[in-house]
């Protein structure tokens, strides 16, 4: 039988309907197309893609059961590797990382793992008649501060071991990211939480509106009688570029926006939470989160979208098929263009015009590539002269976070980078005995797929440390 | 789920409630801040502590209903309970090496200066107290702070209660008469706060304002509450819930802090009237 070329294409929402609204983009291939793109496996014998994942799944294992129909079989071998199969088949860059190392890739289009992972997580979730189980307890107990995809990673793989587990979470819902960051249309916050239950049914603990550093320090988690402790609070502070206006009405942080819209659901309508919606906006910056924000802006009613971003296409950080759905949703790509300062509405006959200190538009810059730089990217150069305005009302900031603090101000010992990310050996474990951290704390904004990986190692340390 | 152990009105538009919250409780200093939510669906909304028991496990927050959220919360009941209680938040206020302070409390800006008035009189310092409101009729703690003040001042705008005029009044008065604090730090309405800063500045005493920008996650995530301080002629951000609440009020940029906590005002006015008319449904 002839190998089909092509993956099978994802169902999606139509870019005009799914442009307004939050329902998921992607809907998921039915039983035929998973069974179909699973016949594409060619099961090759040195397994390329399981070195290509960070968690190191067995995917043609996994891939087999599905060509049999095994699809409860094929979701227990992702679940050996990975606690968040619905998650990942979603949200990871597979095209960087699995399915860039597929044999099936060097002649055709790879394997579709991703889209194959979610179907089975997905058909596995639907099912109410599997419950996990906890397992015998090994007697030992392991604090995890933060819930995000490291954290639930963490949790997951010591709980399998037997670990007693308890999650602290700072916010009052579990999932970090996953459900303050990553949109409603991209990851259904009710995936996060199936994900979450899974793990209770583990027998981990999770306790929400715990700030540590705060409201427990990380000695009092040890007086507490946890032997071990993972740190995977997350990104922390956003970062601003510093130009003129930033602190405008209509200035937002992609944190503090897309917070208001996924956590607080401000794009309900009549949200208790207000953001501004409709209107002209403009999201600085090149990656996932820019993306998410802009199409964000979008579904919330916005006449028109920006994503500003000083490089070109080529260097843009997003995964490919988000700038895909972004452009297919009508957002405009202002590449090669940089900001130069945020414009407000200034009313100097009445200072007590409500319209004062709102946002009326955005200077930039046009940019061009020099010579690379120390990232391996050619520099963006200024182009004298071609200062121009664009019309906008909102402006979201999406150029990534600084660790936060309040971890590090109150452990004594536990040392930093000069960036303020927590230092970690080959292990995950901190200049701290006892402490492991990862994720987006450790390496400043990243995947969450590195950051599930980083959760893993951890995992695998403490167990050694414990039981070793 | 945290209780409301007790619930009273200060006045018309403040009331104090009691939650038990054990964690935070264990923690709780002056000058820091909770983030709460009332329900399932409600928003975050910071509040600061005005006192805690460590022993009963008790916090107590003082909030004035000025949106939704705090018209929904006023509605709760003693042993109600509320969704969310996080905390203790933010810097606490600093106390080292004071010896004589000046507290100036604006409005329900008291409720919050009145912890920090009692912790510098627990402390052994000489503790002056100036209260301001705009009437009688909303004047609150005046007993609570005679009881940690050395001196007590108190003063209503329209003059119907103690002294007419605001409270940069009996400020000036002494700092003129030669008083030296040895600091003095103000807690109420940001345009009070950059008047007691402007009064202050000639005597070259040092002032500290407790900032309440909005908030969302209050944990140094969001940004929302970012505010501009100006440091050696440099514009530097800083963010009230991990740098404050407490900041130095020489470097504080009060107008563009004035101007963001009035981003939400139509929308804050719109909730409270939505609140308010589904209780009045409630009622019928």
């Amino acid at each position: 039988m002839a190998i089909n070329p092509k993956k099978h294409e994802m169902p999606t929402q139509e870019a005009s309907v799914r442009a307004h609204n939050f329902n998921e983009v992607a809907l998921g291939y039915t039983e035929e197309i998973a069974v179909a793109e699973a016949q594409r496996c060619l099961n090759c014998k040195n397994q390329p893609c399981v070195a290509g994942c960070p968690v190191n799944i067995h995917i043609p294992e996994f891939i087999a059961q599905i060509k049999t129909g095994n699809f409860e079989e094929a979701y227990q071998i992702i679940s050996k590797s990975s606690s968040l199969p619905a998650v990942c088949g979603r949200v990871c860059p597979q095209e960087s990382q699995c399915e860039s190392k597929c044999t099936l890739g060097i002649k055709f289009e790879p394997v579709g793992i991703g889209r194959l992972e979610r179907y089975v997580a997905d058909l596995h979730n639907s099912r109410t008649d599997i419950k996990a189980e906890a397992p015998e307890s090994n007697g030992h107990k392991v604090a995890i501060v933060g819930s995000g995809p490291s954290g639930l990673t963490c949790a997951g793989d010591l709980a399998k071991k037997g670990y007693k587990v308890t999650i602290y979470e700072a916010l009052h819902t579990a999932g970090g990211v996953l459900v303050y960051g990553i949109p409603e249309f991209r990851l259904p916050k009710s995936i996060v939480a199936k994900e979450v239950d899974t793990l209770k049914e583990l027998g981990v603990d999770v306790e929400t509106n715990v700030i540590i550093g705060k409201t427990l320090t990380i000695d009092e988690l040890f007086d507490m009688g946890y032997e071990a402790i993972f740190v995977g609070s997350g990104a922390g502070l956003p970062n601003f570029m510093n130009i003129p206006g930033e602190s405008l009405k209509g200035v937002y942080s992609a944190n503090e926006f897309l917070t208001r819209s996924n956590l607080m659901k401000a794009y309900r309508t009549n949200p208790v939470t207000p953001i501004m919606k409709g209107g002209k906006v403009a999201v600085v910056g090149g990656g996932n989160v820019a993306m998410d924000a802009a199409r964000t802006a979008l579904r919330l009613g916005a006449e028109k979208v920006y994503i500003v971003y000083r490089r070109s296409l080529e260097e843009l950080p997003a995964r490919k098929e988000e700038v895909e759905h972004a452009m297919e949703e009508g957002i405009e790509f202002l590449l090669l263009h940089n900001p130069l300062q945020i414009l407000g509405y200034n009313n100097p006959d009445d200072p007590r015009d409500p319209k004062n200190g709102f946002v009326t538009g955005m200077q930039c810059i046009r940019m061009e590539l020099g010579e690379p730089d120390q990232s391996g990217r050619r520099r963006p150069v200024p182009i004298e002269g071609s200062e121009f305005e664009i019309d906008v009302d909102t402006v979201v900031m999406a150029i990534g976070t600084s660790p936060n603090p309040l971890i590090k101000n109150t452990t004594a010992g536990l040392e930093v980078n000069r960036r303020g990310g927590i230092i970690v050996n080959e292990d995950g474990l901190t200049t701290r005995k006892g402490v492991y951290a990862g994720g987006d704390a450790v390496t400043g904004a990243a995947t969450v797929i590195s950051a599930m990986g980083a959760g893993k190692l951890a995992a695998k340390s403490i167990d050694e440390y414990l039981n070793g | 789920m945290y209780r409301i152990v007790s619930k009273k009105p200060l006045n018309s538009t403040v009331t104090q409630m009691e939650i038990e919250a054990p964690l935070v409780a264990k923690k709780a200093k002056p000058g820091q801040f909770i983030i709460l939510r009332v329900d399932e669906e409600g928003e975050r909304i910071p509040l600061t502590i005005a006192g805690s028991d460590a022993e009963k496990g008790t916090v107590k927050i003082i909030f004035q209903i000025v949106g939704g959220t705090t018209e929904i919360l006023n509605h709760k009941k003693e042993g109600e309970y509320l969704q969310d209680f996080a905390g203790p938040l933010g810097v606490a206020t600093h106390t080292d090496g004071i010896k004589k302070v000046c507290i100036v409390g604006g409005g329900v800006g008291c409720a919050i200066a009145m912890p920090v008035a009692q912790e510098f009189h627990r402390l052994g310092a000489e503790v002056t107290s100036i209260i301001g409101f705009r009437s009688k009729d909303i004047l609150i703690l005046e007993d609570e702070f005679k009881e940690c003040s050395d001196r007590l001042f108190v003063m209503t705008d329209d003059g119907s209660y103690a002294r007419k005029g605001n409270v940069t009044v009996p400020l000036k008065e002494m700092l003129e008469a030669g008083e030296k604090f040895d600091m003095i730090i103000t807690i109420g309405p940001l345009i009070m706060m950059k008047f007691v800063v402007l009064t202050a500045k000639p005597y070259d005493v040092p002032v500290t304002v407790s900032m309440n920008p909005i908030m969302i996650d209050g944990t140094g995530m969001c940004g929302c509450c970012r505010l501009t301080l100006h440091q050696d002629g440099k514009a530097v951000t800083k963010f009230a819930c991990v740098d404050g609440p407490d900041f130095n009020g020489y470097e504080v940029d009060f107008d563009e802090a004035m101007s963001r906590n009035r981003m939400y005002m139509d929308f804050e006015a719109h909730a409270r009237e939505e609140a308010c008319n589904l209780f009045k449904k409630g009622e019928n």
